[in-house]
């Protein structure tokens, strides 16, 4: 077993864990916290799968600019911590009996298929110069797209919080 | 090496989760954080494919998803706060109804 794998299987279950903590956390402050946790460890798999661009862009737009808007709205609206839990069973057993469909067909999907042990042949890095070039040949139009999505989403965020709608 | 399928499992069990917490969760904002657990998981699926099939498109496609949820999360949180403002709450349960 060598550096990679260890790495691999302890990034993946601290991520899974800090995944189930969000879902379960009673105070939604220590979810978004775990939250974070989850995205930091997200990045350290992006960088084992040699996406160093993404690792980065992961960390700062998630960790960074995401979780700050999430901390800053529940500190805004002064949630405070669930006292009791909810009553509402037949969401509960909804949700983890999808869930388990789910995840049982998600198993069966990747047992039966055939791509299950397939390596890469070269291995292919995706630094920034890589993944930048490609943004901005090939992708220029929904590039320039995006910034028009942007715009959308400043615009309304602005007109949705304005407190008296003419 | 790490095979892709134990990638895809990670991504489907970090995909469950946040299903389960949509299903589960009332808190508005913690149905927000598990949706964003869900399209992270989606983003892990695809880089991982683009890693094992050699091809570096995946890899831009997921740069777009970042961004497109960075403008959701924006346009959410703006949502839940204008909701909080009429309703004095975040429990989806007690927003049923469309007029007042």
């Amino acid at each position: 077993m060598n550096i990679q794998e260890i790495l691999f299987y302890v990034f993946s279950g601290l991520m899974i864990l800090c995944g189930f903590m969000v879902v379960t956390g009673r105070n939604p402050v220590s979810c978004a916290l775990s939250l974070v946790l989850a995205f930091f460890f997200m990045a350290g798999l992006f960088v084992l799968l040699e996406a160093y661009f993404l690792a980065a862009i992961q960390v700062l737009v998630y960790a960074g600019a995401v979780m700050v808007l999430f901390l800053f709205i529940i500190m805004l609206l002064d949630i405070k911590a669930q006292k009791h839990a909810t009553k509402n069973w037949f969401n509960r057993f909804a949700g983890i009996l999808i869930s388990l469909v789910f995840m049982l067909l998600f198993f069966t999907m990747v047992k039966s298929d055939s791509f299950g042990h397939s390596v890469p042949k070269q291995s292919l890095q995706g630094t920034t110069e890589v993944v930048g070039t490609r943004l901005y040949t090939e992708f220029l139009i929904p590039f320039e797209v995006t910034s028009i999505l942007l715009l959308a989403a400043v615009l309304g965020v602005v007109l949705l919080s304005k407190r008296d709608l003419k | 090496m790490i095979p892709l399928s134990h990638y895809l499992l990670v991504s489907g069990m970090l995909f469950t989760l946040g299903l389960a917490g949509v299903i589960v969760r009332r808190n508005a904002l913690v149905i927000y954080m598990s949706l964003e657990l869900m399209l992270n998981s989606s983003t892990l699926a695809l880089v991982a494919f683009s890693k094992f099939n050699n091809n570096l498109n995946a890899q831009v496609f997921v740069f777009f998803i970042i961004t497109v949820a960075a403008a959701e999360v924006a346009v959410g949180l703006a949502i839940v706060v204008a909701l909080y403002r009429h309703r004095r709450t975040t429990n989806v349960d007690e927003m049923n109804t469309l007029k007042n």
